[in-house]
């Protein structure tokens, strides 16, 4: 057999990470995403948008506790040919994305530079909080090369 | 993942502090530890060098608007070294460009202090 053929690696796959939400571990949430990402064809711009975006959902959770333990926090990447798409879960009230413009902010409002990065560094972002399931927030962004 | 932090006197009353690494929450702390002893020690003129910062978060920001704040209170400025041009664009989207003197270079956000 002398002939040649491509691999095919399909880019399509469900992801789970569990990181202790704690400051010090939303470093590995970031990395874990950015590599997902980067077997999709987003462009190394993206991959940042996209790390930075996971980030401020995690560090949003651990505010939400006062900077303390938040306890668990679940992210689900699912990867698709022309999307991904990443969900960020808790069991904390987290804040309340709805408040948060966009248009920039001013110097006062730091508290919501997160939620604002979220919203203006990918495509869509659905967000739920339930004092009883606690806070999913859903992000995707959507492969254009 | 870590940031260092090196201040050191310049020109005048100013000081430069040097970052190296990454802000993000886990780290940010140190980051306002480092400006906050510069202000409570009345230096009101600042250059934050993140030339080598490879990454910043919305808690970098808030450090870095916290210290803006703080210096301009007593008729001081912080200027920023900044060439990253995923660290630019964050500034950018967050219309922090508006509120904070960013330049390619330390001589030049020196200079705009005075």
């Amino acid at each position: 057999m002398s002939a040649t053929h491509a691999l095919e690696v399909s880019s399509h796959g469900i992801v789970e990470l569990k990181i202790p939400g704690r400051a010090e571990w939303v470093a590995v949430a970031r990395l874990a995403v950015a590599a997902v990402a980067s077997r999709l064809r987003f462009s190394v711009d993206e991959i940042e948008d996209i790390k930075l975006a996971i980030a401020e959902a995690c560090t949003n959770t651990i505010q939400a506790a006062g900077g303390e333990d938040a306890g668990v926090i679940e992210i689900v990447c699912d990867a698709r040919e022309d999307e991904l798409r990443v969900t960020v879960r808790d069991q904390n009230a987290g804040l309340h994305l709805e408040s948060v413009k966009p248009g920039g902010l001013d110097e006062g409002r730091t508290e919501e530079l997160g939620v604002f990065l979220i919203r203006a560094l990918m495509d869509s972002v659905e967000y739920t909080s339930d004092p009883r399931r606690g806070t999913e927030l859903v992000m995707a962004k959507r492969v254009t090369a | 993942m870590d940031i260092k932090v090196n201040v050191r006197e310049s020109e005048g009353d100013a000081y430069v502090v040097d970052l190296t690494g990454e802000i993000d929450v886990y780290t940010s702390p140190k980051v306002k530890d480092a400006i906050t002893e510069l202000i409570d020690q009345e230096h009101y003129n600042l250059v934050i060098n993140l030339e080598k910062v490879r990454y910043i978060d919305s808690t970098g920001l808030g450090v870095l608007i916290g210290g803006l704040k703080r210096v301009r209170e007593h008729g001081g400025s912080v200027n920023l070294v900044c060439t990253n041009p995923q660290i630019k664009k964050i500034f950018d989207i967050t219309g922090l460009v508006k509120i904070f003197g960013i330049f390619d270079d330390e001589q030049s956000a020196m200079k705009a202090l005075v």
